[in-house]
């Protein structure tokens, strides 16, 4: 069966959401597409929106492919999505509140302790920790993706440093540049107040030491970075300094940074360096990209971490297939999005099934991300199927596995026409003091080569700017035309 | 703002400069190459570019001679020369994209497109077309750097740290390019005779872009004395030293004032200042003008220190 295409449905013409996508790319010469298609490339390139791929020297800066065709999906799909996004982010916070806390998940059965206080993202120096309001994930990523008209599933939960935001707030603005006209004629939700919601959520959490007006910086690992530019981007729409570790000093249990001022104390740190990097008092001894003394400081309550540290227990691949469960105990609602159905290779009897059904299953490590160290198994050879047996027996905790999904398609400008492309969307949840918080939209992802299912930037990923549209175009016109009926001049 | 960006600004303005004023030293070069003065021995305009940029020692580790192949590679382009262009672009860039929240759009754009499209660029064997454009390119660079960012940025400690880079940049490359042929400006010396006086005076005012503004002001042929003053002590001339430290003690002032305090680096550059404006022509050549020059590269040098102690540190 093919998949599911966010324009055409499956096969019954054009979906209500893509109307206006439909008149443009009827109306639009292909050459025209290919040269904004170009100029678009080149706007990236000159603001300088690249990532560093590792283990690339020739290509040390790239750009991440942008596709001119947007992903379109209606207000109605959002508030669906949106509602399950929050449910699913205040139950990640509840869930790891608990951990760190009373284990009540744990001791109720519902989650198995190993994969809890032996998973090696679980950090003991956060035990007994009281943090600002229990949040721990004030910025998550949840990827999500569809194969029909009604069923989201969420394929990854990232709690730790999730990326890509500024790529969703990039894409609009460049999308905005080359086609106005096609603004001017969709009501598109706008993105632009990321950053604001952003700060709000951060000083919202600052600690109860804090003076009033908070400092709040964002904490980058620098410019050797993949995500440097990001980091940079993000910073200067916050207003707040872009730090290294050396800029901070840890003294009598505060955090300061060095400034032409003198030394200025900081109380919020969205950090996107990971949890090994941040104290080597603590963590690695030989990072030389952290703050000696920081978890002191943190663990005194002087200074708030986004997000906490140790929330990689709650989005690894094994505590994802608990997910739904987890939903339930602590909200006791049903999940409104849904888990990809898993098999925990843990289990003796998803092992075997798994070992006899390897061409049809993607197998992913529990530990593993960005799309490496994965078997896509309908894409593979026998030989390559056979290697990754030996190491799912050598190792099966290591490892779940899960159906090839029909992810759904979306058009895309592929070298000479529109033709589908697989998609995934990354929005961003932002959890503050009182609500969470979601922009509408987020980052599409899109496998540009024909038939891929991996969005993955690092391996050959493009990315699409993804509009949340106002509802729906009848209605414009059932008004207009009552207006007519009253008959009167205009006035 | 953090220590370690005003730092950086402070380089990134120094190295911008630098690549000018180096792309400047290797067309007065051209210039001259192409310039028959007949029967002079021991010239050498090649030789002079590299020597305005103070690394003669460098050179002559791993070239012979000095033409325009080994000069134009070891100034543009080399990478085992730290102030090639390439290099300046380089380091330029790289602290550019460290503290890019503190930079405008307009100037990072000039600096990422400016260094995209003379990467490429890397032979020492361009034709002279190719090289002339090459150097266009690195000119108009520094000259957007400057532009976008007098009309681009705010004016607050991170303007003040990345003018005061490329003042005291510019005007320890005018102190060295004029301590360089000292001797020949100084008036008491003997004549060596018309038309080399004439190639080193002009090779001076052209690697400082002057030659056309000293006409303007002097209205005169060359004269040594004239060359100096104009150079040293003549504030009108956007490269003099004089000049120079009116800008570096006006953004100096200006971060004092923002930071309601002041230190040495004030103090210093106050003193500097007041010795240039004190001094006359005639004051000049007592002291002599090598050992005028030199006091002012060491005085310069020990403010760039003492900016680092105060605020960079």
């Amino acid at each position: 069966m093919p998949a599911f295409d966010e324009m055409h449905g499956f096969g019954q013409g054009i979906r209500a959401a893509y109307r206006t996508i439909q008149a443009w790319l009827d109306g639009s010469d292909p050459d025209n597409l290919k040269r904004l298609q170009k100029e678009a490339e080149f706007l990236f390139r000159r603001i300088g929106i690249t990532f560093a791929v590792y283990g690339d020297a020739e290509a040390e800066e790239r750009i991440i492919p942008f596709d001119i065709v947007p992903r379109v999906l209606t207000g109605g799909e959002w508030a669906t999505l949106s509602k399950g996004l929050t449910q699913r982010v205040t139950a990640l916070n509840r869930f790891l509140a608990d951990v760190y806390g009373a284990g009540e998940i744990v001791r109720a059965g519902v989650v198995p302790a190993d994969l809890v206080y032996r998973n090696p993202a679980f950090r003991p120096e956060m035990v007994g920790l009281k943090l600002p309001h229990d949040v721990y994930v004030q910025i998550a990523g949840i990827d999500v993706v569809r194969t029909n008209d009604k069923d989201f599933y969420v394929l990854e939960d990232n709690a730790r440093t999730p990326s890509g935001v500024s790529y969703m707030l990039e894409n609009r603005d460049v999308q905005m540049r080359l086609f106005p006209d096609l603004f001017a004629e969709t009501r598109i939700q706008p993105v632009d107040n990321y950053p604001d919601e952003l700060l709000g959520a951060l000083r919202s959490l600052a600690p109860a030491s804090a003076p009033s007006e908070p400092t709040v910086v964002l904490m980058t690992p620098g410019p050797l970075n993949s995500a440097y530019y990001e980091h940079s981007f993000l910073a200067d729409k916050l207003g707040v300094e872009l730090v290294e570790g050396r800029d901070l000093y840890v003294l009598d249990e505060v955090v300061y940074m060095r400034t032409t001022r003198g030394p200025k104390r900081v109380d919020v740190i969205y950090r996107r360096i990971d949890d090994d990097f941040l104290d080597p008092l603590v963590f690695r001894p030989d990072s030389v990209l952290g703050i000696p003394g920081l978890i002191a400081a943190y663990r005194a309550g002087n200074v708030t971490l986004a997000n906490a540290v140790g929330t990689g227990v709650a989005d690894d691949k094994a505590i994802y297939t608990y997910m739904p469960e987890i939903v339930r105990f602590y909200l006791g609602e049903e999940p409104i999005l849904k888990n990809v159905p898993t098999w925990r290779c843990r289990e003796p009897d998803s092992l075997s099934y798994v070992l006899d059904h390897l061409p049809e299953l993607v197998v992913k490590e529990v530990q593993g991300s960005g799309g490496y160290g994965m078997l896509v198994g309908p894409k593979s050879t026998k030989e390559e199927i056979e290697a990754f047996r030996a190491r799912l027996v050598a190792d099966p905790d290591g490892f779940i596995a899960q159906p090839t999904l029909a992810l759904s398609t979306a058009p895309t400008f592929a070298g000479d026409g529109i033709a589908p492309r697989h998609v995934d969307l990354r929005p961003f949840v932002l959890t503050g003091a009182d609500k969470v918080r979601i922009v509408p939209g987020g980052l599409t992802r899109v496998a540009l080569k024909e038939g891929s299912l991996v969005v993955n930037s690092s391996q050959g990923g493009g990315t699409k700017d993804t509009w949340i549209i106002e509802e729906p175009a009848e209605a414009v016109a059932s008004q207009s035309q009552s207006q007519s009926q009253t008959g009167g001049e205009p006035c | 703002m953090l220590s370690r960006h005003a730092d950086s600004l402070y380089w990134l303005a120094r190295y911008v400069e630098r690549a000018e004023n180096t792309a400047r030293l290797i067309e007065a070069a051209t210039r001259l190459s192409a310039t028959p003065i007949a029967g002079e021995a021991g010239r050498n305009e090649w030789e002079m570019a590299v020597a305005g940029t103070g690394t003669l020692d460098l050179f002559h580790r791993d070239h012979e001679e000095a033409n325009r192949r080994t000069v134009v590679d070891y100034l543009a382009f080399s990478a085992g020369n730290p102030s090639s262009i390439r290099a300046c672009l380089d380091v330029a860039r790289a602290n550019a994209r460290s503290v890019r929240t503190a930079l405008t759009m307009d100037m990072w754009e000039t600096i990422n497109s400016g260094w995209m499209d003379t990467r490429g660029v890397n032979s020492p064997n361009l034709t002279r077309q190719e090289l002339s454009d090459f150097l266009s390119r690195v000119k108009e660079l520094s000259l957007r750097f400057d532009g976008s960012a007098y009309r681009t940025m705010l004016r607050n400690d991170a303007y003040y740290f990345l003018r005061l880079g490329t003042f005291i940049e510019r005007a320890d490359f005018t102190a060295r390019v004029l301590a360089l042929k000292a001797d020949v400006l100084d008036p008491n010396r003997p004549s060596a005779g018309g038309s080399f006086d004439y190639f080193q005076w002009s090779w001076i005012l052209r690697s400082l872009s002057a030659l056309t503004s000293y006409h303007w002001v002097y209205r005169d042929n060359l004269k040594p004395n004239l060359v100096a003053e104009f150079l040293i002590l003549k504030a009108e001339m956007p490269r003099s030293l004089v000049a120079c430290y009116e800008k570096v003690t006006l953004n100096l002032d200006s971060l004092s004032r923002d930071y309601g305090r002041q230190g040495a680096s004030q103090r210093k550059a106050r003193m500097i200042l007041g010795q240039l404006q004190d001094t006359t022509l005639p004051g000049l050549f007592a002291i002599g003008l090598a050992r005028f020059l030199e006091q002012f590269l060491r005085d310069n040098a020990n403010l760039g220190g003492l900016i680092a102690e105060q605020y960079l540190g």
